[in-house]
């Protein structure tokens, strides 16, 4: 039977564990917030313009713009958006997971952000070409960096297609890892919908009912439109993929640290008792002894 | 006869509404749109956009972006919408002149930054144009 003192030696040493989850609970729960009104809104924004350009992908002829078809090259291009910290519950190991699963060919080459998916991929002897350290909360012009690295591989034509590993964010609960196709143009889940599905994530859904369209008339033509329109879409709709990510980082920490502080809590009862069975036994057996001394004196 | 008029900018949904006429500052000088419009798809310049609904003009103005024109749907995708009434000069005229400092000093920008800001400039340009319009009325 432990002593006493070595059962408030560990009540003291748990609830230390507590408190400090408690507070990093705290950091996460904020953090979370801004990041998920920041995924949320953006989301509108994402959407439409996947959905738009899904939609002129269709009617625009062959060739007008390489982002429309697919590369020369055989090899796949995979953009791997992970988390620079730990703690944070199963959310790397699952997009790991999902991205080991989706990617089958062997001579996929990687390009990650955040610290967690570079290492478990250097681990695995992948093909790493860059690695991209962006900070938070996220910014635009940050993005836009990996967008140009992704957008000139692309063009190299040595990739057949370019997909990016994210954790879609669902709500504070759930999050879900998620591969998507960025170029050629493809239409992409954000959140929990695909969006030419209807719905964006927010608000009324946009209305998809128009009658099937055969032409459009491009000002001030097909060309420049497609020029200037889609590398803007390539980087939005990265940044977009980072916005979830962030959201769903911070809402698994802030899960992970509740647990982690519900669990500590739970021990420090479990090990109250004990500490308090061992005292009460402890003193029932001084009475004992007490008694019985008295006994053989009488 | 309306038709649906819809501004998004990575903030959010600027604008949802049905309206019976917009102009939208498009590359090619302003155009405007009426209900039942050929299917169109342009870019769009930093300046003005006004649209009418029951009879009445409002006024945004929005940086760039494009539009796309499909049956009774206008879907405008810009990096800002904003209200006449929502612009403060004074912010706006701080912002334009950082911006312009920044970019006197080209040499240590990458080209990036200074497209950057040359954007800013121009969506400076659009507010600080429609706020000065509506004061001399």
């Amino acid at each position: 039977m432990p002593s006493t003192r070595d059962i408030r030696r560990r009540i003291k040493s748990v609830k230390n564990t507590a408190q400090i989850t408690k507070a990093m609970q705290l950091v996460a729960a904020a953090k979370m917030k801004k990041a998920q009104d920041a995924a949320t809104n953006g989301r509108a924004y994402a959407d439409l313009m996947n959905r738009v350009l899904v939609s002129l992908k269709e009617r625009a002829d062959e060739g007008v713009h390489p982002y429309f078809s697919e590369g020369k090259g055989e090899k796949e291009l995979v953009v791997v958006i992970s988390t620079d910290k730990g703690l944070c519950g199963a959310l790397n190991t699952n997009l790991i997971k999902k991205v080991i699963t989706s990617v089958t060919s062997a001579d996929a080459d990687f390009i990650t952000v955040g610290r967690k998916g570079a290492q478990q991929l250097a681990r695995m002897k992948r093909n790493l070409m860059a690695d991209f350290t962006i900070k938070d909360p996220a910014r635009f012009a940050e993005l836009r960096s990996v967008g140009v690295f992704v957008q000139e591989k692309f063009l190299s034509g040595e990739y057949r297609c370019v997909r990016v590993a994210f954790t879609n964010f669902i709500n504070t609960v759930t999050t879900v890892p998620t591969v998507e196709q960025l170029l050629p143009v493809n239409p992409v889940t954000l959140g929990g919908k695909r969006s030419y599905e209807g719905g964006t994530g927010m608000g009324e859904p946009i209305d998809m009912t128009a009658q099937p369209v055969m032409d459009y008339a491009f000002e001030p033509s097909v060309r420049e439109v497609f020029a200037k329109v889609l590398p803007q879409y390539v980087n939005n709709t990265l940044f977009q993929m980072m916005l979830e990510a962030r959201a769903s980082e911070h809402s698994s920490r802030m899960v992970a640290m509740k647990n982690a502080t519900d669990n500590a809590k739970q021990m420090i009862k479990d090990l109250t008792l004990e500490y308090n069975k061992v005292r009460q036994a402890a003193i029932t057996n001084e009475l004992l002894e007490i008694t019985t001394a008295k006994m053989a004196l009488e | 006869m309306a038709f649906r008029l819809e501004i998004v900018t990575p903030e959010g949904k600027a604008f949802a509404d049905d309206i019976s006429g917009v102009v939208l500052p498009g590359a090619l000088g302003e155009m405007g749109v009426l209900p039942s419009h050929a299917n169109l798809v342009s870019t769009l310049e930093p300046g003005e956009l006004r649209y009418t609904k029951d009879g009445q003009t409002h006024e945004l103005a929005v940086g760039a972006g494009f539009v796309e024109i499909t049956g009774n749907h206008v879907n405008v995708l810009t990096d800002m919408a904003i209200g006449a009434e929502k612009i403060d000069e004074g912010v706006v005229e701080a912002a334009l002149t950082r911006a312009q400092d920044r970019l006197k000093g080209v040499g240590d920008l990458t080209s990036e930054e200074v497209a950057a800001t040359e954007a800013a400039i121009l969506n400076s340009i659009a507010q600080l144009k429609l706020k000065r319009k509506r004061r001399t009325i």
